[in-house]
């Protein structure tokens, strides 16, 4: 086991390093094509080439390889490497607030919204995969199959959207006629984007659409878990063994049949990080995604840089977790 | 061990110690499926003596698992359902026993081992947790002390090392063991009754045999009643003391072990027993019983062996189904010709 972390820990050296040139090598070519990103400072206005210059140089855009186009800028990758695995220093925003800061600042929204999709995909999607799983066939389990489908196909983008209009705007508009409606649910949890008033009712409904897609993997992956585990033998044993229902299917099947499923949601952590900067945006909620998007789009390389690798890290340090904890929940799998 | 045992057992109404352990009297079981309503169990009668083996034999699909099952109350309902008949144990129906006293009568009173060890034990928790379960929750021990006995359970089946395997899962005990440790389980609660669903069948034929002789001397110190579900002859001749031959849902003869083999009233039972390879006809080709058994779906009139039987007339091709005959006082078989079959004529 010891073994297997360790190298599974070597190999993360490579994916990240990998991802940061991948990252470097984009902006560095946004640049290269579009010029330099410090002239967004200035707005309309054309500055004085001097100052022009001394701002790019304190920004670390001086870098003449930076007007080459085509040119991967061996260099400056090589720096930015050494500046945030040596020192720890993931660079500066073009308004010159420090990486990790904004990332301070954007962190507590984005955990909270993960934290609300990953407990509500959890909760009700294990809860619909069971009740669907145990009456294979029945108007329950049809229910869930064909709402799980229809949540399935809609992008999360069209449902952010829609959600959004119908349940934020419209919806909303009619709790806020009436008085007897208290504020935080009228005003917080059924507004249109994030309240910094309400930060946290106002992030369920964001939270919920970006649990949602996965809610209806989850629901799918433990009604088929279930539906395949109960006719298993050992459940047929656990019956023979005279033992009460309620225990046959909470514990001799539902621990065979939640290993699939928890290995899931933990690779789901991952992926709703990437669904969090679409969600951020359409719910105008300042955290990490809305972080990448902004950056992106004024071409600040080392926010995205910075922000990205630190979210492939997190995506990494779950993926291992989740292996190890497949070998807790199932005793026959074994790292050598 | 276990002396105490039964003593918290809930009475059944209506037991009668001095009945049988176990009778099953016209059992009917159907599959309702899509491609139409299977017909697993049609009218299967027998009993069962205390002390005494009875083994099931058929092939492959001729309602002796269900049967099984049946008895046990473990039918996957739907598609399975018990459309008729009684199982009695000491008297007491227990088609009729609401589910939480037939739940307490499962592995009390009436246990089960399955066929393949490996996939009817749960392969997430130790064999000493799946064992000490049984005495967790059927006598309110704790789980220390369902420990304790899950250790002396793995010696009474001899697995060595009981102390240290209690706490190993099933995926690291070799195929014997594993049967060992499905024995164990079904023993614990010193049930007065065992099913043996196929226990040997899934192992070589070296570890078959102590299996078998682990479960007889098992048996015999426990005066346990046995009903042994085989398609192995040689399994069968071995360790029952009487045997009901199944085809297509039904017992078509009943005899004591011994007369079985020495003259068999029913042409699938002759088939049967001349299709096992002996040892002084070396070189000749293995005589087998041709065709195929039917589909439960759609079953031969009259007669299901009908079509593949050498003895078959007009009678055998129209229902009624054969009726069972006395054949002697201890045995039946039901074939319109079993003298010719036995060779009385």
């Amino acid at each position: 086991m010891g073994r297997y972390v360790i190298r599974r820990l070597l190999q993360f050296i490579p994916t990240v390093l990998g991802t940061m040139f991948l990252l470097h090598y984009m902006t560095s070519l946004a640049i290269q094509f579009s010029g330099n990103p410090v002239r967004a400072l200035f707005g309309d206005r054309t500055p004085p080439p001097a100052l022009l210059e001394a701002v790019t140089e304190r920004l670390g855009y001086a870098d003449p390889c930076l007007d080459q186009r085509g040119n991967p800028c061996f260099g400056l990758f090589f720096d930015r490497v050494a500046d945030v695995f040596l020192r720890f220093d993931f660079g500066i925003n073009l308004r010159q607030r420090e990486v990790t800061e904004l990332v301070a600042d954007a962190i507590p929204f984005t955990l909270k919204l993960l934290v609300i999709a990953m407990v509500f995909e959890a909760v009700v999607g294990i809860a619909a995969g069971v009740w669907a799983g145990l009456r294979g066939g029945s108007f329950a389990d049809n229910l869930v199959k064909i709402s799980t489908v229809f949540v399935i196909s809609v992008p999360i983008f069209v449902l952010g959207v829609v959600v959004r209009e119908f349940v934020g705007v419209k919806f909303g508009n009619v709790l806020r006629d009436q008085a007897w409606i208290p504020e935080v649910i009228s005003n917080g949890m059924f507004s249109p984007g994030f309240k910094p008033d309400y930060p946290f009712a106002s992030l369920i409904i964001p939270g919920m659409v970006l649990g949602a897609v996965s809610l209806a993997t989850t629901a799918r992956l433990t009604r088929t878990s279930i539906m395949e585990n109960i006719r298993a033998d050992y459940v047929r044993t656990a019956r023979a063994k005279g033992l009460a229902n309620k225990r046959v299917i909470g514990v001799h099947t539902l621990r065979n049949s939640l290993i699939p499923v928890i290995t899931f949601l933990g690779v789901d952590i991952g992926a709703a990080m990437a669904g969090a900067v679409v969600t951020e945006t359409i719910f105008n909620v300042p955290g990490i995604g809305r972080l990448v998007t902004l950056s992106a789009r004024t071409g600040e390389s080392s926010v995205v840089i910075g922000v990205v690798t630190m979210l492939v890290l997190v995506v990494l340090v779950a993926n291992l977790l989740v292996d190890i904890l497949y070998a807790v929940l199932d005793p026959r799998i074994r790292y050598e | 061990m276990s002396t105490d045992v039964n003593v918290k057992l809930d009475a059944l109404p209506g037991l009668d110690p001095n009945a049988m352990p176990l009778q099953v009297k016209d059992l009917h079981v159907e599959f309702r499926t899509r491609n139409g309503i299977a017909h697993a169990v049609n009218g299967v009668s027998f009993d069962l003596r205390p002390g005494e083996t009875r083994a099931i034999l058929g092939e492959s699909g001729c309602g002796k698992s269900v049967t099984a099952q049946a008895i046990m109350g473990i039918l996957d309902s739907p598609p399975g359902f018990i459309t008729g008949g009684e199982i009695l144990y000491r008297g007491v129906d227990l088609l009729k026993l609401p589910e939480a006293q037939r739940r307490k009568v499962r592995a009390n009173r009436i246990a089960m081992i399955f066929q393949d060890a490996l996939s009817a034990l749960n392969p997430v928790f130790t064999v000493g947790f799946q064992l000490g379960e049984l005495f967790r929750k059927h006598r309110g021990m704790s789980r220390k002390d369902g420990k304790a006995r899950a250790v002396e359970l793995l010696d009474l089946v001899k697995i060595p090392a009981a102390k240290q395997r209690v706490n190993d899962y099933p995926h690291q005990f070799s195929g014997g063991m594993r049967q060992r440790v499905m024995i164990a389980m079904a023993l614990a609660l010193d049930p007065e009754v065992l099913i043996a669903d196929e226990p040997t069948t899934a192992l070589d034929v070296t570890v078959q045999a102590q299996i078998m002789s682990l479960l007889a001397e098992l048996q015999r110190e426990r005066n346990m009643s046995l009903v042994l579900i085989t398609h192995d002859m040689g399994v069968v001749a071995d360790v029952a003391d009487r045997i009901s031959v199944m085809y297509a849902g039904r017992v078509i003869e009943e005899a004591p072990v011994d007369d079985i083999y020495a003259s068999p009233a029913h042409p699938y039972t002759k088939g049967l027993l001349e299709s096992i390879p002996r040892l002084d006809l070396k070189g000749q080709e293995l005589s087998a019983i041709k065709g195929l058994p039917p589909a439960l779906t759609n079953i031969p009139k009259g007669c299901a062996f009908n079509p593949r039987c050498r003895y078959a007339q007009d009678v055998c091709r129209q229902d009624p189904a054969p009726p069972l005959y006395q054949v002697s006082p201890v045995r039946t078989a039901a074939c319109h010709f079993w003298k010719e079959v036995k060779g009385d004529v």
